[in-house]
This record gives structure tokens, C-alpha cells and sequence, in this order.
């Protein structure tokens, strides 16, 4: 099950990649769900005034949930990071996906006391490959 | 956001008890150096309040060991956290007040247990660790959290 700060993070980030609205498919692909279920979820969002949903055209953040998806998307990069830097987990996008969904914003904002992050943290988050780019070149020097 | 998902595997649990783990260690690091670093300017209740919740941290974290232990998942030194808080406390721009730091902790760990335990009450997963042990163990730190959130608020009701 995804959660509503899961559907955020990716709408926001799908919104990003193309520039412009997401479709119901592209969200549905980047959660792994069927379009029946991102559509639901959709609309629970639009009910509570989060994004705004055009037939034909896509989904498009409101500022509230612009605020919320950058929320949950830094929290996701601090659960990287913790598992990388503190916990030295390998598989560490494999299990922060299934620990955002599990680690509240207050336990994250706590563990963000003892990783090193960087200022323009969650603007550095690389969509494509699902991880902070600043991370990522950090994971690459260190197996070198 | 609240913990919705249940937890799914032994593996997932030793993690979620090791982040529990190291939430102690942060707490114990941090009110060791609160009172060290501000000890002459601190009254003597917060300090002691501040000992008091290095001293039960400490008895958390050895309690969640013993689970993690069963469960045969490795757990992070003490001394690598201290490590890590040490080098950023100094950098740490939202420090607010030492009760204030002591209140987020406090409040803190008890969502984490709170949320933990309602996602292993939510799992049909049958772990290796005896499940009503390790609800025992989750509900009494859970209990003393919201002793700690109590008597962080009251004192700082009585400073102010």
C-alpha cells in the first residue's frame, strides 16, 4: 500500500521529469500500481486540495501539495542517507522504499541530527536513478 | 503521516528496532553533551532530568539489543553515534533550547514506538522473536517516552 506522501513524492518528481502535469500512468508506472488504484488515490488528493486533475491533461500540484511532496521527498533522502551513512545498508533504495512508508516526519527530522546533509537538500534529488545525486557520487567514490 | 503499513518480514523488524536503537543512542549522546556543554548555566532539576534520560535511553537500547541479538541483526556502537552527534551538534542551526531538544526526543520516541508497535499488532507475520515478548518490551519504553514527554513539559511549565 502507498501512502498519501508516497503518491506526493511521485507526482511531484514525474512533474519535474516532464515539466508540466503528470498523467495517471506515468504516477501509476513510477509506484508500481494499477492506474485504477492511482486514480483513486488521485482523487482523495484533489478532495483534500493537493493537486488539481484535468482529463486529458494530468495532474498538477496545488502549493499545498507542492509543500507536502518536498516534505516526503526529504524525508525519503534522509532515510537514504541513514542507511547509507549510519546503518551502511547496500540495498539502501530497496529498503528506504519500504521504510518511508513506515518512518514518521518527526523520527526522520531526528535522524537528520546525525547525517550530513546538504543545505539544498531535496533539490538535489535525482529522479532517475532514485537517489540524491550528491549521494550517489559519494556511493560511487567510496566503491571505487 | 502514521505508520499504515504492517511490518512484513524479521528483516524489516530488525531494521525498524535498530532505528530504534539508534534514536537511544541519539537521545543519550545528546543530553550527555546538553549537560556538558551547558551544565554551569543549567539548573540542577534539568540536569538531573537530563541524566535521567541518558541513564533510561541506555536501558532502552540494551533492552532493544537483546531483540535485535535474537533476531541475529548486527547493531550500531554506541560510540559511532556519540561520533556522529558530536560532529553535528556544533552545526545544528535548529537547536532551541536544551528542554526544547529534550522534548523533541522524547515525543519523538514515543511516536516511533507507538506507530512500531501498531504496525506489529497490524502484521500476521509470525517472527523469530516470541511476539507478545517483544510487545511487552515496545510497550513499556513506549510507556516511559510518555512518562519523559510529561515531565519535559511540566518543567518547562515550572520555568517559565
Amino acid at each position: 500500500m502507498n501512502s498519501q506522501a508516497q503518491y506526493l513524492k511521485a507526482i511531484y518528481l514525474t512533474q519535474q521529469q516532464k515539466d508540466g502535469p503528470a498523467s495517471t500512468g506515468d504516477v501509476a508506472d513510477m509506484l508500481d500500481v494499477s492506474p485504477a488504484s492511482a486514480n483513486e488515490m488521485i482523487g482523495k488528493l484533489e478532495d483534500r486540495g493537493l493537486l488539481n486533475h484535468e482529463k486529458y491533461k494530468g495532474v498538477d500540484l496545488t502549493d499545498d501539495g507542492i509543500t507536502q511532496a518536498r516534505e516526503a521527498l526529504q524525508n525519503y533522502c534522509i532515510i537514504e542517507r541513514f542507511l547509507v551513512e549510519v546503518l551502511e545498508v547496500e540495498e539502501f533504495r530497496t529498503e528506504a522504499k519500504q521504510l518511508e512508508g513506515v518512518i514518521d516526519e518527526t523520527v526522520a527530522e531526528r535522524l537528520d541530527t546525525i547525517i550530513d546533509r546538504d543545505p539544498k537538500c531535496p533539490d538535489c534529488f535525482d529522479a532517475e536513478d532514485d537517489v540524491c545525486g550528491l549521494l550517489e557520487v559519494e556511493v560511487e567514490a567510496t566503491s571505487d | 503521516m502514521s505508520l499504515t503499513q504492517p511490518v512484513g518480514s524479521d528483516h524489516q523488524l530488525a531494521r525498524l528496532l535498530q532505528i530504534g536503537i539508534v534514536l537511544e543512542e541519539v537521545v543519550e549522546a545528546r543530553s550527555a553533551k546538553h549537560a556538558e556543554e551547558t551544565g554551569d548555566e543549567l539548573d540542577p532539576d534539568v540536569i538531573e532530568l537530563l541524566e535521567h534520560a541518558s541513564t533510561e535511553s541506555a536501558d532502552h537500547r540494551r533492552r532493544l539489543e537483546d531483540l535485535v541479538d535474537d533476531l541475529e541483526a548486527d547493531t550500531v556502537a554506541f560510540e559511532e553515534i556519540e561520533m556522529l552527534v558530536e560532529a553535528q551538534y556544533e552545526a545544528d542551526e535548529d537547536f532551541d533550547g536544551v528542554l526544547y531538544d529534550q522534548l523533541c526526543n522524547e515525543e519523538t520516541a514515543y511516536k516511533f514506538y507507538d506507530d512500531l508497535i501498531e504496525a506489529i499488532e497490524a502484521s500476521d507475520v509470525s517472527f523469530s522473536v516470541d511476539r507478545a515478548r517483544l510487545l511487552d518490551v515496545l510497550s513499556d519504553i513506549r510507556a516511559d517516552e510518555a512518562e519523559g514527554v510529561e515531565e519535559v513539559t511540566d518543567m518547562m511549565e515550572a520555568q517559565q
